[in-house]
């Protein structure tokens, strides 16, 4: 058998599962052992994930595929894949459930709950495997759904005393977008080219949706599920209420993972599948970027609460990454999805040290917790400033290579976008310096002498995330090369069919060609 | 008894098919000693058995011999009574069901041409065959769940329903354990009726099969054995409106007697086909006819009944009643509007857009407001009607094999469902268990202390609100993209509508049971009971449960192969 024929991705997918069914199962003397048995499952999980990642070619499209008919009656497959953007996401999800796992060893108080705790987090890494993977519309709708769900318990069993609205809020969020996807989902079905493999991306990218409006109904209904996912303002509210009220860990893979999932279903399909109403929606997409990045800057400003922070600011990282998306440049494509792994590691990152200040400080306002804890604790000060740092994007971690990609491919083709985002840099620098500030500069106080500075474990959960983030910073090719193919493919098939304002113009695919014609007809509107 | 017994007798027997013998005595009667009427037993298997068994049962209640105590007030009846007649309720509807399914089977491997059988008055069509087959399969669920009862000895159903609530003799009858085992029979009665319903070649037996099925569902609903007066109250508004349902529907039946000279649908199609312009009297009759489905299927503005009467009647009944009834009409209603009025779907199409999308939206919005599960299960119903009324109104084969699989699954899913609220009693400050807790306040904290039965429910509930790996997303999917094939986009929009904002209530269920902590029996609870609890029980409220749970989730994981059996089924009738 060999690396390409191997069901890598189903026996990814179904692992974690398995890894939770055992968890959930042990009873007795061995439940105290149940976080041990979650921790070393998903590092074989990881490594698997690895193993995999060895054999895919960095130029060969959609890999490891595999199909297998589902429910026929509606051209349903299942149907799994990756391209470089869905094997770098696979390789995130991977790597940050162990590291969640981690950080949450001491979380819970009994063998029961953590246990609990662990199960949920594997069947979420299920859904998260399974998500980047598909190349089914109709299967990926269903995870986009389901996935909810492990999420939906994560935050308010074990969240804090908001927790029970928070996840409230949250889940009817993500539903009402979910069912306005269903919509378009139904749509693709009625209006597409149907057959057994009718919700197969392949075989919708290209397909003809019948009039100009039916496919910006069509893509309006996905775009919009994909925003309120991602989050974009103004449909982000969701996201600071169930990061403040559920465990970092949680928020990692909430914002770290689950988010990405907007980002990328707009890259792999919104802009294959739905070219011509992508162009046409691009200004208006960038305007609500450029406003999210400053808007989620402006509020993590105002914000004391360290969690609620860190989630503003993640709103302000997706503007960015929407931006880049909707810029329909390659440099700017490969710049999002790079933005998307970074940005899973820096705001994870982020948020588990959040949590080790939160459990040694007992509150989550950043104006108790300091000031001067420096002195006490130089390892989290460095560590949360390095972290930090990479949230501002600071030369020779990776999230500078993404930032600049994004922004130089975004001036390519909207130039007054990409100044104008770029000022959000600076806004970024005031919240997170500001909050290092308020922690850990200035006179000790008195009574956080004995506080303890990292342990053991602890630096085993931020270590290999700020390893990572130098290494791709001062090293980004591989992740690059991994993700030029993809990214060329998407602006490739955005272009897809000429736009009409090309043949005006008389000139062949310039850069910037489409977008003035995208611009033309918004502001026609 | 003979009430029923009767309407039930005749329309076996194919009497009352003579619709022009009724009006027209001229009509030659056939000599006696001769074959009358042909009738295909083995098409009839399945209703023949349940009434067959219905009449036994009957019989043997009679049969059984009480012991009358000293005032000569009770008459106690032998205890193994109940288990005789339990054991001939399940296995006459599961022998029915089987003889359902090898019907299918036979259907769905040939033409599935139809069986006019009893000289037309009944109809075996594949329509017919999966109707009956799921109405089999939702009853014997249904009486898994009305046989339990709990290790105390509690079953659902008042010792002695003809007592007056909280009198003497209810007392002492309830201390002398007395039970209620007509209730067999009774749903025995109602299964028939609902197997005979939808095969009705006319309107007459339709019309007898309505009543046979109704009448026992009202007498049930006011059994309960908590809460009497309140199941009472159930009892007297579920009939009063059936009646008026009834009447409506008779009404119009009399009216297209009047338009097409003929109570036989076959013929009555004719009529509707060739008669152009549409004759006025014609649409009034079959809007009435349509009213009278609408009554049973509980479609706003005819759904009022609904809430109070889920909410009074025992709660297995409550899960029985919904599933089955609502699969029985609904396969009246496509009936009527796929094989009888093709040709007026133009001219109904405003009424049922409006019915579809009221019921859609009351059900949604009053659902947000409940604080009572059976309640808001009510309401939930509702919802779910007009939801299928979407896949109903598209008058396609997708929609026709859409409403199918969505009748199946969210009948299965409603047994469980109520299964499982009938399995959650009170306990109060002393630790006695009570009635059943209903009220929201009352599961509160569930999943702390009944963690598999708060699971399952939860599963129920993401059925019901239609999230992907449960069937209600699978059979939203059919119904919804049905209507958006065949041009209904709008109704498909408010229901994915409905759909996001009913998912509240659901989710607040799952909020109480889960992330609520139990509140405090003496305080907060004063006025309601106790908090609810899971009670331990024979175990048969368990096996419906788990078998509805085993459908929600197989159906909703892997469903190709029981679309593509409801597909070939609607490709046969269109």
């Amino acid at each position: 058998m060999t690396m390409q024929s191997f069901p890598w991705l189903t026996v990814l997918i179904a692992a974690p599962s398995v890894g939770a069914l055992i968890v959930w199962l042990v009873g007795g003397p061995v439940r105290r052992y149940a976080r041990h048995i979650a921790f070393v499952w998903s590092l074989l999980v990881a490594a698997g994930a690895v193993i995999m990642a060895t054999g895919f070619n960095s130029g060969g499209g959609v890999q490891f595929a595999e199909r297998y008919e589902w429910i026929p009656s509606f051209g349903v497959s299942y149907a799994v894949g990756v391209n470089g953007i869905g094997l770098v996401l696979v390789l995130l999800s991977v790597l940050l459930v162990p590291v969640v796992l981690l950080a949450a060893w001491r979380e819970q108080s009994s063998p029961a709950k953590q246990a609990h705790y662990a199960a949920l987090v594997l069947v979420l890494e299920t859904f998260m495997i399974a998500v980047f993977a598909a190349r089914d519309v109709f299967f990926f709708y269903i995870l986009f759904e389901a996935m909810l769900i492990p999420v939906y318990f994560l935050i308010g069993s074990f969240g804090g005393p908001s927790a029970k609205k928070a996840a409230l809020k949250f889940l009817l969020y993500s539903l009402a977008g979910g069912l306005i996807m269903l919509a378009g989902v139904i749509a693709v079905w009625t209006r597409g080219p149907g057959g057994e493999q009718g919700f197969m991306i392949d075989s919708l990218v290209g397909a003809d949706w019948g009039s100009v409006r039916s496919e910006r109904l069509i893509f309006l209904a996905f775009f919009v599920a994909f925003a309120i996912k991602a989050p974009m303002f103004p449909v982000h509210t969701w996201l600071p209420d169930a990061a403040q009220a559920a465990k970092p860990g949680t928020s990692v893979l909430l914002v770290g993972v689950l988010d990405k999932v907007g980002t990328f279903g707009m890259v792999t399909m919104c802009l294959p599948i739905f070219p011509a109403a992508s162009r046409w929606a691009a200004p208006v997409v960038i305007v609500l970027a450029v406003i999210s990045i400053f808007w989620g800057a402006f509020l993590a400003l105002g914000q004391s609460d360290i969690l609620r922070m860190i989630a503003y600011t993640s709103v302000s990282h997706f503007g960015f990454i929407v931006l880049g998306v909707f810029a329909f440049t390659e440099t700017a494509e490969i710049g999002s999805a790079f933005y998307m792994v970074n940005h899973g590691l820096s705001t994870g990152a982020l948020f588990l040290l959040a949590g080790f200040l939160i459990s040694r400080r007992g509150t989550q306002d950043m104006a108790l917790m300091g000031p001067g804890l420096q002195r006490t604790t130089p390892l989290l000060g460095g560590t949360f400033l390095i972290v930090g740092l990479s949230a501002v994007a600071l030369p020779g971690l990776s999230t500078f290579v993404s930032e600049f990609m994004v922004m130089v491919g975004t001036y390519q083709r909207a130039p007054a976008a990409a100044v104008i985002s770029a000022l959000g840099v600076i806004m970024a620098a005031l919240y997170i310096l500001i909050a290092y500030q308020k922690i850990f500069t200035g006179p000790p106080r008195e009574d956080l002498a004995g506080t303890a500075d990292l342990g053991g474990r602890e630096l085993w959960v931020v270590g290999p995330l700020i390893a990572l983030m130098l290494v791709l910073g001062l090293y980004p090719k591989p992740a690059i090369d991994v993700l030029r193919g993809p990214a060329a493919e998407t602006v490739r098939l955005a272009e897809y069919d000429e736009p009409a304002a090309e043949a005006v113009e008389g000139a062949p695919a310039a850069p910037g060609a489409a977008l003035a014609g995208a611009e033309e007809e918004g502001g026609q509107r | 008894m003979s009430a029923v017994f009767l309407p039930a007798l005749t329309a076996l027997t194919g009497l009352a098919t003579h619709p022009r013998g009724l009006v027209d005595p001229v009509v030659p009667v056939v000599p006696a000693g001769a074959p009358e009427i042909d009738i295909d037993w083995s098409a009839l298997g399945p209703v023949v058995m349940v009434l067959g068994a219905a009449v036994a049962s009957t019989l043997i209640e009679a049969a059984a011999s009480r012991q009358k105590d000293k005032d000569q007030r009770l008459a106690v009846q032998p205890a193994y009574l109940r288990v005789i007649q339990a054991a001939v309720a399940l296995v006459s509807v599961a022998a029915a069901a089987l003889m359902a399914l090898q019907l299918a089977v036979k259907v769905h491997g040939e033409d599935g041409s139809a069986v006019l059988t009893a000289n037309g008055a009944v109809i075996v069509d594949p329509l017919t065959i999966y109707i009956q087959l799921a109405v089999a399969v939702c009853a014997l669920l249904g009486l898994f769940v009305i046989a339990d009862r709990t290790v105390q000895g509690d079953d659902a159903f008042a010792p002695q329903a003809s007592a007056v609530p909280g009198s003497d003799y209810e007392n002492k009858a309830r201390r002398r354990g007395m039970t209620q085992t007509d209730v067999y029979p009774l749903v025995l009665f109602a299964t028939g009726g609902m197997m005979l319903f939808p095969a009705a070649g006319d309107l007459i037996t339709m019309f007898v099969a309505l009543e046979v099925l109704s009448l026992p569902l009202y007498l049930l609903a006011g059994m309960a054995r908590h809460r009497r007066l309140l199941s009472q109250e159930a009892s007297l508004k579920y009939f009063l409106l059936g009646a008026f349902g009834s009447a409506f529907f008779l009404f119009g039946g009399a009216w297209v007697y009047g338009a097409t000279g003929s109570l036989k649908l076959l013929e009555i199609g004719a009529a509707v086909s060739g008669a152009t312009p549409l004759d006025p009297i014609l649409l009034v009759g079959l809007v009435l006819i349509l009213v009278g489905l609408f009554f049973k299927v509980g479609a706003v503005p005819f759904h009022s009944w609904t809430p109070d009467v889920y909410q009074g009647s025992p709660t297995p009944i409550t899960g029985f009643m919904a599933a089955c009834t609502k699969i029985a009409a609904f396969g009246v209603l496509l009936r009527v509007l796929y094989a009888v009025v093709p040709g007026l779907t133009w001219d109904l199409e405003p009424v049922l857009w409006t019915v579809s999308v009221l019921t859609m939206v009351v059900g949604t919005v009053i659902g947000l407001v409940q604080k009572d599960v059976k309640r808001m299960l009510a309401y939930s119903a509702i919802a779910h009607a007009g939801f299928i009324l979407t896949g109903v109104t598209s008058m396609s084969a997708d929609g026709l094999s859409g409403s199918l699989f969505y009748l199946f699954t969210y009948g299965v899913a409603t047994i469980g469902g109520f299964g499982v609220i009938a399995l959650v009693r009170e306990v109060d400050s002393d630790g006695h268990l009570r009635g059943e807790a209903t009220g929201l306040d009352q599961w509160r904290g569930l999943g702390k202390r009944s963690p598999v039965l708060a699971g399952t429910f939860a599963i129920f509930l993401l059925s019901f609100a239609g999230i992907p790996l449960t069937s209600g997303f699978v059979a939203k999917f059919a119904v919804f993209g049905a209507a958006f094939a065949s041009g209904a986009s709008p109704l498909a929009v408010v229901g994915l509508a409905c759909s996001a904002a009913a998912a509240f209530f659901y989710a607040r269920v799952i909020v109480a049971m889960f992330f609520e902590e139990a509140p405090d029996a003496t305080g907060q609870l004063a006025e309601s009971g106790g908090i609810g609890i899971g009670v331990r029980t024979l175990g048969l409220t368990q096996i419906a449960i788990g078998v509805s749970l085993a459908f929600t989730l197989v159906l909703g994981i892997v469903p190709g192969w029981f679309l593509s059996f409801t597909e070939g089924l609607s490709r046969l009738l269109s």
